[in-house]
């Protein structure tokens, strides 16, 4: 080897894929450096004010991630950078970055934010999109990671203020740019996209008509934060609209314009800024979604449309939008459009344009100086069997730079890249890190409960409901309670210092913050007290947003009441909270993936490859999975037949990798790091291996229809069969009908089955290519061909193939009279039923979920969708974890998708698998069961109502005793209930420090 | 002294008033300040609201200036009451800064007489006359709020140093541009001045402030958005699918 690897790795661009790529890659041993050009990490996300399918608050869910990623002790964040050339190779590489001025000193700037206030210059506030104004020195957001300010060089005259306010002296204006290098092993890009601009559409009126707003413009005119305060505004005169018009493919799937391809998220964000829109105005709202292919093709997307439609009364209009007029009077606009063949004209008071995605504006310059390639639309290249990887080896990609994509996709493909820059690296993994130490733990026991309370604005959130000075005022005056204070967002990296600082000021022994949700923000915060040297357990939470200030929006005097009351019960159960121990397990280095198709191969060899031993369990005689129907590929970069052999080959020749074919998980037993499973084998041997994660990747297959003939009449096939016989040759016919959605997007199935609108397109295209004589028409609802397979599904309209738009009010119907077969649907251009007699009838069949899911979530202790597809943590943000620590899915298991989908999920869990496997023990929560064996009597009751096995029996001096296996306990507390001797004590959550709580909440305390 | 003769006041420098026989006419009321660059552009203003009709400022020529160079910041100061008076629409030649020696042909007296005789031939700013026009008073009321405003302080302070030495970052910036960004943010802040008066009366709509204002509904909304920023203002009440907006105290 000519160069010695280096266990670092750059990550360009700090939006949520890179974000999600230097955690996996610093919680696994290695370095990060995250770059960015922008001033702070966050990206676009970080300016959505909801997200779909959850309607997740954005900043909510991602601001925990900023936190994490700007505190990891092997995150070095790096902002204002530009990258300026690259040397070296796969494993030894040398960086060239350039740092613009700030014009701060970055150390020095804790983001008070005085510099801003006296800032005598306004410039215009790009992270609001232009609808508000900053001062030229600024932070792009309140929660900014890091928050240091920056001055913005165009606008500043030069005054000097800032400096003279400035109390920390941070600032420093002779700054120089900079240049630096780095030594990294492997680069992921995460640059993210660029907005389109709508103005090039011009017939919209985008930039002329102020009431035709952009949707990330809506974004932020939806957001508490935003502009107009989360009310939704018409920009010409501030009145709130009763009518609004969404439209749909705005740069998108426009060939004119030279942006053929879908955007892929537009139809998914349009529709819940419709509903979103619909909750923030108070009168009622119409709202109309005016589209071309409703493209909800995601995990429970075709839930949420049919949601949008029922319960929000959303409406949508098939139709692809020719035009914007405006009233100068009102500035009201007029929508045309053509709906059935008719050319209609609607009005409307506000136009949101559902712009899409383009490759970022330095995507040239970038891979000029990386030497990557870049495809038709200057998105970075990729292929289908390597969805993260670049042209230059040790060059790895991720989230929208590869083509469009949602947030999951993007988190998942970034959890991808950061497995394969793991593998450049493996041998260097912990080399370049340091580890986290936290001060030793302060005995607080002899102390009397010296209690702070933190309370949290979050922005207007809390704050603009809320009397948070009023509470402040309150909590000071509590029993205990000696120190209080309002934070703007507690949650923010200055807010952490300064909960630290007070606790050693005030020798607080108890810390309260009284914000948001626990679920997301109290791991920050209880990490924030242990960095002061207290018990994590010394933290508790309380939460005045979502169960205060948004439920009792209208009613600020009673919701500030109720604030008081919230803090003063939590207040009452700190005085009496006790430190706890969390218990250190070790780790077998060791993943059991169970299923045998490419998401399971591609995860056992990601783990294997980075030096992991692997159990493979494949029920089949064969390895491969559903690839094993796969005979090419739409995209056509690479023959799927061959990709399969090579991968069970290396799969096979892997000594790290012990597969089991013919064989099946029977028992799962144990805990992150610890399991132990029996594999049940051909011969009916069962055997039993230790583990320390698990990878679902069970996979789905192809719905079997009782639909059209279907299994009655041998004309009538599924995608997988016609493309049997496409690929034997044994295809003959003059005509075929294909029918798209049969068994997906139906009462026993809503949803979309995703891949089987590319199927078709492939089927038929391929059919063209060998007889391109032959009539083909496709029955749609909408043709779901996301991304860059929009290229495909025009090219198959290019060469004849004939797509009809049917709906569930009128079915295409088939039936076999006198030995003819036919088919007759609605044509909507011609407005009448049209029958045809084709040779073959095509059902483009729905993917349902693996059988033996049921048996496996029962085994892993996990849920399932209602669809019977496994359920992870959280949609959005953790797309290939389980709930259940140490536990991971992928691909089909997950929801039908494509084979470079579920190849990113597939090294997805490995990356996340890795975050575990790579270390020697883990940490676990200290929330636990507690026996005291002096008052147990041995009944079992424990032993049988814990539901993960958590509660053993065993013998104590001749005494028969309840045992907690604290590493399987999940604190729920159903033992301590039952206990008919109260021998068990729950951690955290005692019978005195409950009824502290309740006692408090109901009688208030006179000050 | 006649009914409608116009009240003057004529703030004079100490150097000047010591030097000079001055024979005002009963209507012009002569105060002595130690130098003109003292004059507080609030307090000019202030005159114009309680009354008087014309203001003199009179001070030494420059070069010479008996505090180096308070004449020379009187001159700034001067120039943004200028354009704060033009939106007050109270004529900026209603307010004069004159430079004056000893040895200047034209006696102080006659320049005294000719101001006086030009006031009076403008429109009369008498109380009665003001209270008859409530927009008068907001205007001007809104006027010394930008008048004392930090940000319009900041660089009115920092003016010559700016624009006759180098900024921070060793670069020079032409009076003239100077000017023009003053000019602007003069008239962004009195706009916002203005709505923050009107709505401390009581709750407005952007629609309702676009015609008091005389500006675009969007302009007002854009204004609003960043007083909202600045917590000068916030929504009152919503009625129908109008919100209304009142004044926070700024503190």
């Amino acid at each position: 080897m000519a160069n010695q690897k280096i266990g670092a790795v750059l990550v360009i661009g700090g939006g949520v894929a890179g974000i999600q790529a230097s955690l996996d890659l610093a919680d696994s041993g290695f370095k990060v450096y995250l770059a960015d050009q922008a001033p702070s990490i966050g990206g676009v996300m970080a300016q959505l004010d909801k997200t779909f399918p959850t309607n997740d608050c954005s900043m909510c869910i991602l601001s925990p991630k900023l936190v994490a990623a700007g505190r990891h002790p092997n995150i070095t964040v790096l902002t204002n950078v530009e990258v300026a050339g690259l040397n070296g190779e796969a494993g030894s590489f040398e960086v060239k970055l350039r740092k613009l001025s700030r014009y701060i000193i970055e150390e020095k700037c804790n983001g008070c934010g005085i510099c801003a206030q006296k800032c005598p210059i306004e410039a215009i506030d790009t992270f609001n999109e232009g609808l508000s104004n900053r001062s030229a020195i600024y932070v792009e957001y309140p929660q900014a990671v890091p928050l240091k300010y920056k001055i913005d060089r165009e606008k500043c005259i030069g005054c000097g203020t800032c400096y003279e306010v400035c109390k920390a002296k941070a600032i420093t204006y002779d700054q120089k740019d900079s240049e630096a290098t780095l030594k990294v092993g492997s680069i992921i890009l995460a640059p993210g996209f660029e907005v389109f601009d709508a103005k090039l559409k011009s017939e919209y009126g985008y930039g002329r008509y102020p009431n035709v707003v952009t949707s990330i413009e809506f974004e932020r005119i939806l957001s508490a934060s935003g502009p107009y305060g989360g009310l939704v505004l018409r920009p010409s005169d501030g009145e709130i609209p009763k009518k609004i018009a969404f439209i749909q493919c705005v740069g998108s799937r426009d060939y004119q314009l030279g942006n053929n391809y879908c955007s892929a998220a537009c139809c998914m964000y349009g529709m819940k800024e419709a509903v979103i829109a619909k909750e923030h105005t108070p009168p009622p709202l119409n709202a109309k979604i005016f589209f071309m292919d409703m493209r909800s093709y995601g995990k429970e997307f075709d839930a949420y449309y049919k949601r949008a439609q029922g319960e929000w009364g959303i409406q949508f209009v098939r139709s692809r939008v020719a035009g914007i007029t405006e009233d100068p009077k009102t500035q009201n606009l007029f929508v045309h459009y053509v709906e059935n063949e008719t050319p209609k004209t609607e009005e409307f008071e506000m136009v949101v344009l559902s712009v899409g995605m383009q490759p970022p504006k330095n995507a040239e310059k970038l891979a000029e100086s990386l030497g990557i390639k870049l495809n038709a639309y200057k998105f970075c290249e990729t292929q289908a069997f390597s969805p993260t990887e670049t042209s230059k080896p040790g060059v790895f990609v991720c989230g929208a730079f590869s083509g469009p994509k949602d947030i999951p996709e993007s988190v998942a493909q970034a959890s991808a890249a950061a497995a394969k820059a793991m593998e450049v690296i493996a041998s260097e993994r912990g080399t370049e890190v340091a580890v986290k130490e936290y001060p030793p733990e302060r005995d607080v026991s002899l102390e009397e409960p010296r209690i702070g309370v933190f309370v949290c604005h979050c922005g207007i959130n809390i704050g603009g409901v809320v009397n948070v000075p009023e509470v402040v005022e309150y909590a000071r005056k509590l029993p205990n309670v000696v120190f209080a204070e309002a934070n703007v967002y507690t949650c923010s990296e200055d807010t952490q210092k300064l909960i630290k600082e007070k606790i050693m000021e005030n020798k607080l022994n108890r810390v309260i913050v009284a914000s948001c949700t626990p679920r997301t923000h109290e791991p920050l915060f209880k990490e924030t007290v242990q960095e002061a040297g207290l018990n994590p357990y010394l933290f508790e939470m309380t939460n005045i947003r979502d169960q205060c200030s948004w439920v009792h929006m209208h009613d600020a005097k009673e919701a500030t009441e109720k604030a008081k009351d919230l803090v003063r019960s939590i207040v009452a159960k700190a005085k009496l909270l006790a430190p706890l121990k969390k218990p250190l397990i070790n780790v077998t280095p060791v993943a059991l993936v169970i299923g045998g198709g490419v998401s399971g191969i591609t995860a056992s060899l990601s783990l294997a490859d980075q030096g992991f031993e692997v159990h493979l369990v494949e029920k089949e005689p064969e390895l491969g999975g559903q690839l094993r129907n796969i005979n090419y590929l739409l995209e056509k970069d690479s023959d799927p037949k061959e990709k399969l052999s090579s991968l069970v080959e290396a799969v096979t020749k892997n000594d790290k990798i012990r597969v089991y074919k013919n064989a099946e998980v029977v028992d799962v037993y144990g805990f992150v790091g610890n399991f132990k499973s029996k594999i049940k084998q051909k011969n009916g041997e069962e055997k039993e291996v230790e583990h320390g994660v698990v990878i679902v990747a069970t996979g789905a297959s192809e719905y079997k229809p009782s639909e059209y003939l279907y299994g009655k009449d041998p004309r009538v096939v599924t995608q997988h069969e016609l493309e049997e016989k496409l690929a034997s040759g044994t295809f003959e016919a003059k005509t075929v009908v294909m029918i798209q959605c049969v068994g997906a997007r139906n009462d026993e199935r809503p949803n979309c089955a995703r891949i089987c609108c590319g199927q078709a397109i492939k089927n038929a295209l391929k059919i063209k290519e060998t007889r391109s004589e032959t009539e083909i028409y496709v029955l749609y609802k909408d043709m779901r061909a996301y991304g860059f397979k929009e290229d495909y599904y025009r090219e198959a309209a290019i060469k004849g193939v004939i797509f009809v738009n049917y709906d569930d009010e009128r079915k295409p119907q088939v039936k076999a009279e006198n030995g003819k077969l036919l088919a007759s649907f609605w044509e909507p251009v011609l407005n009448e039923q049209v029958e045809i007699e084709p040779d073959l009838v095509v059902l483009s069949a729905a993917t349902v979920p693996n059988p033996d899911n049921k048996k496996l979530a029962d085994m892993l202790k996990v849920p399932l969708t209602k669809d019977g597809f496994f359920l992870e943590a959280h949609m959005k943000l953790r797309p290939v974890d389980f709930a259940t620590e140490g536990v991971f899915l992928c691909g089909m298991a997950h929801s039908p998708k494509y084979i470079d989908e579920s190849i990113a999920q597939a090294c997805a869990t490995a990356a996340r698998a890795t975050t575990i496997l790579s270390k020697k023990t883990l940490e676990m929560e200290g929330i636990v069961a507690n026996v005291s064996e002096d008052l147990c009597s041995g009944c079992r009751i424990c032993e049988y109502l814990c539901p993960y096995g958590a509660v053993e029996m065993k013998d104590k001096e001749g005494k028969t005793v309840a045992h907690v296996l604290e590493a399987l306990c999940k604190g729920c507390g159903a033992c301590g209930t039952a206990c008919p001797t109260k021998a068990i004590i729950m951690g955290h959550f005692t019978t005195e420090e409950i009824l502290a709580q309740v006692k408090a909440a109901l009688v208030e305390v006179k000050i | 002294m006649e009914k409608n003769e116009p009240k003057i006041a004529c703030l004079m420098c100490d150097f000047v008033f010591c030097q000079e026989e001055t024979h005002a006419p009963r209507n012009v009321k002569v105060a002595r300040v130690s130098c003109i660059g003292r004059i507080d552009p609030v307090l000019i203003l202030e005159m114009f609201e309680k009354g008087i009709e014309a203001v003199m400022l009179v001070g030494c020529k420059p070069p010479d200036c008996h505090y180096v160079d308070g004449n020379a910041q009187a001159e700034l100061t001067v120039n943004i009451l200028k354009k704060l008076m033009s939106l007050v629409n109270v004529e900026p030649e209603r307010l004069k800064l004159l430079w004056h020696s000893p040895t200047a042909k034209k006696s102080f007296n006659r320049h005294l007489t000719e101001f006086s005789d030009k006031t009076r031939k403008l429109a009369s700013l008498s109380p009665k006359n003001i209270s008859a026009d409530p927009d008068f008073l907001v205007n001007i009321s809104a006027a010394k709020r930008v008048a004392a405003d930090f940000r319009l302080r900041v660089l009115l302070g920092r003016e010559k140093e700016l624009t006759e030495s180098v900024n921070v970052y060793g670069e020079k910036i032409s009076f003239q541009e100077f000017d023009k960004l003053l000019g602007e943010i003069v008239q962004v802040e009195f706009i916002r001045q203005k709505i923050h008066v009107l709505t401390s009366v009581k709750p407005l709509s952007v629609k309702a402030l676009a015609e008091k204002v005389e500006l675009k509904p969007a302009v007002v909304l854009n204004h609003i958005v960043n007083m909202r920023r600045k917590n000068m203002i916030a929504i009152d009440h919503v009625d129908g699918t109008t919100p209304f907006y009142k004044a926070l105290e700024v503190n």
